[in-house]
């Protein structure tokens, strides 16, 4: 047991979503913890539910039963508006497919979620051109995501992600849209932001190569935090 | 925040120019049309008014009638108007004066060219001054009428330009009207009354012997006393015309006109008219919103994705609402813009066509700054009104749900 704050902590969980008259359970019951300045890796299967746990951790869904504490604030409880605060202030979000908003350029993907915040013009401005030059790639900031390659559309996502100074990174298989050299460029990266920064990052992979840059994988196998020899068979 | 907004929408716009363009034409024609038309009604009222600036609130004027009356050929002969009705008229207490005038058409020469025109009547004595102010004429070049000024006349501002005898008019010039020599002592300032700005004044004796009217005049026009009900005076007016023409009430062969009474029937009829147009005009604007509803919610759906990427780095259903809106109402205004624009050509093009036609300045554009920015103001409001639904629907999505959503 460590002396940190533990940020994130999840109490017994369920996801239920309805499908008709069948009950699906997304998430039977998890119970985790994450420490301020932790590297943790969610690892499963696909429809493992661990996309369903990040998007809980992430306030973009509520449980259906059970408690999501983010600095000890329970985020079921929360209005629509507070989690969109949260959101915007407390995490940052990194995803598969990158999210850029493809009619903005680099700096303006970077500058918007502090654009949300109502951080002034010349603030969004410089600090949009640091992170820019954090993830070397200030020669690009006027390029639209679509003259930019995958890797390099993701290095944006992650400054995006930077951009309010969150408190965790949630990364949503950050590298499964990436060749195998790029996405280890990407998972440099994040390394080095929990290493030099002291992040907390929460990252979900189904790949254990990736998730071995974490300082501690949970693996999930049908809603169910379980061993990891049991994760796969 | 709001500017950041306004880029974001405006971003979105020109980003599919063909279907903004393609929505905006609903409302970019019911726009033009409003300016259009409302400009030019506006113009035409203020024409209208300005002719009869000349007629007081305190003036009734009386005409012959027979030319507005219905019946079998032969029996609708008009009746012209008697200088001895003024002597009975000026009986009347309420008449401070009664004036007749007489206006005649006929033919002047200057400059080997021949035109057709109108003479107007100026009376002697106390009375000219009184049609002066009335008419509200002043001399630009030499001077106005006196009495016993024979042989003379004072022309309209029209004849400076040279479009009537091939060359300006100027004081001094001779000027033949009906066989007969007149002297030009003056040339009034512009009245910007189509009529007057055109016509030739001469005293009211040399007109009478020149066109041989003998005791027929065009028109006697009544002035009241301070005060006076001008309803009662016109009772009195049309009792004593009765009379005098001998005939019954409902068969009058003249009219009593209050100038009041004529402008009004003219503003009313030009409301139907604009009311007209504003119908038609809304009908366009309606179909031209729904087609700015129906764009809306073609864009929320095809920015599904970017809507949960924006809620995901912290938009509020607020921000989301505020971005889609703006976005409707800017395809609005762009569109009451281009409408504005056109609406204007189209009037300044009309009014010009009209007025090359018709050789007078009567039709003619009036577009306010209070009508173009209302027009402006109003296509935001239909623009944001239709996009109300769809931003709606955008700022309540999931943001699970519309991360979801594949493309």
């Amino acid at each position: 047991m460590t002396n940190k704050e533990t940020i994130i902590e999840l109490k017994d969980v369920w996801k239920t979503y309805k499908m008709g008259a069948v009950e699906v359970h997304a998430l039977r019951g998890i119970s985790l913890k994450v420490k301020r300045g932790e590297f943790l890796a969610i690892m499963g299967p696909s429809g493992s539910g661990k996309s369903t746990a990040m998007n809980m951790v992430g306030c973009l869904d509520v449980p259906s039963k059970g408690n999501i504490y983010l600095l000890d604030k329970d985020i079921a409880k929360m209005s629509e508006s507070e989690l969109a605060k949260v959101r915007g202030k407390k995490i940052g979000f990194i995803f598969q497919t990158f999210n850029l908003i493809n009619t903005l350029t680099a700096r303006e993907n970077i500058t918007l979620p502090m654009v949300f915040q109502d951080y002034p013009k010349e603030e969004r401005r410089k600090r949009a051109e640091d992170l820019l030059k954090m993830v070397e790639l200030d020669n690009r900031m006027g390029h639209k995501p679509s003259e930019l390659s995958g890797g390099q559309q993701q290095r944006i996502a992650i400054a995006r992600a930077l951009a309010n100074e969150p408190e965790v990174i949630l990364a949503d298989e950050p590298t499964g849209n990436l060749d195998s050299s790029t996405g280890e460029r990407v998972m440099d990266f994040l390394t080095k932001l929990h290493k030099e920064k002291g992040t907390t990052i929460v990252m979900v992979t189904h790949d254990l190569k990736t998730a071995r840059h974490a300082d501690r994988i949970e693996f999930l196998k049908d809603g169910q935090i379980v061993p990891e020899k049991e994760a796969f068979t | 925040m709001f500017l950041d907004y306004l880029r974001l929408s405006v971003n979105n716009l020109t980003r599919r120019k063909l279907r903004s363009w393609l929505t905006m034409i609903g409302i970019f024609i019911g726009i033009a049309a409003v300016v259009a038309l409302i400009g030019l009604g506006e113009g035409l009222r203020s024409a209208i008014s300005s002719q009869f600036d000349m007629l007081s609130p305190d003036i009734i004027t009386i005409q012959a009638g027979g030319l507005a009356a219905f019946g079998p050929p032969g029996s609708t002969v008009s009746t012209p108007l008697s200088n001895d009705l003024v002597k009975e008229l000026e009986k009347i207490s309420d008449a401070e004066y009664v004036i007749s005038r007489s206006i005649s058409s006929g033919y002047a020469k200057f400059n080997d060219r021949i035109a057709i025109g109108m003479a107007g009547s100026m009376p002697n004595g106390d009375k000219r001054a009184i049609v002066e102010d009335m008419v509200g004429i002043e001399a630009e070049f030499g001077r106005l009428l006196k009495d016993g000024d024979q042989y003379k006349i004072v022309v309209g501002n029209n004849f400076m330009k040279d479009d009537i005898f091939g060359k300006p008019v100027q004081v001094g010039n001779r000027i033949m009207i009906q066989d007969k020599y007149f002297e030009v002592v003056g040339i009034a300032k512009k009245l910007g009354n189509f009529m007057l700005d055109g016509v030739v004044l001469m005293n009211e004796d040399v007109q009478k012997e020149l066109f041989n009217e003998g005791d027929d005049v065009s028109l006697i026009v009544v002035k009241a006393r301070k005060n006076v009900n001008m309803e009662l005076l016109k009772e009195s007016i049309e009792k004593v015309m009765r009379k005098e023409r001998d005939v019954k009430v409902g068969k009058e062969d003249f009219s009593v006109e209050l100038a009041i009474n004529t402008l009004e029937t003219l503003n009313s009829t030009l409301f139907a008219v604009q009311l007209f147009v504003y119908i038609i005009a809304s009908i366009s604007l309606i179909v031209g919103g729904i087609g700015i509803t129906n764009t809306m919610y073609t864009s929320v759906l095809e920015k599904t994705k970017d809507i949960g990427v924006m809620k995901a780095i912290g938009a509020k259903n607020r921000d989301i609402f505020v971005l889609f809106l703006l976005e409707s109402g800017l395809l609005g205004m762009a569109g009451g813009l281009i409408g504005i624009i056109v609406g204007v050509a189209m009037a300044k093009g009309m009014a010009f066509i009209g007025s090359m036609q018709l050789g007078s300045d009567l039709i003619r554009a009036d577009i306010s700054f209070a009508l173009a920015f209302g027009s402006l103001a109003f296509s935001f409001i239909i623009g944001c009104v239709a996009g109300i639904t769809p931003a709606i629907r955008a700022a309540k999505m999931h943001p699970v749900d519309a991360l979801r959503f594949a493309k």
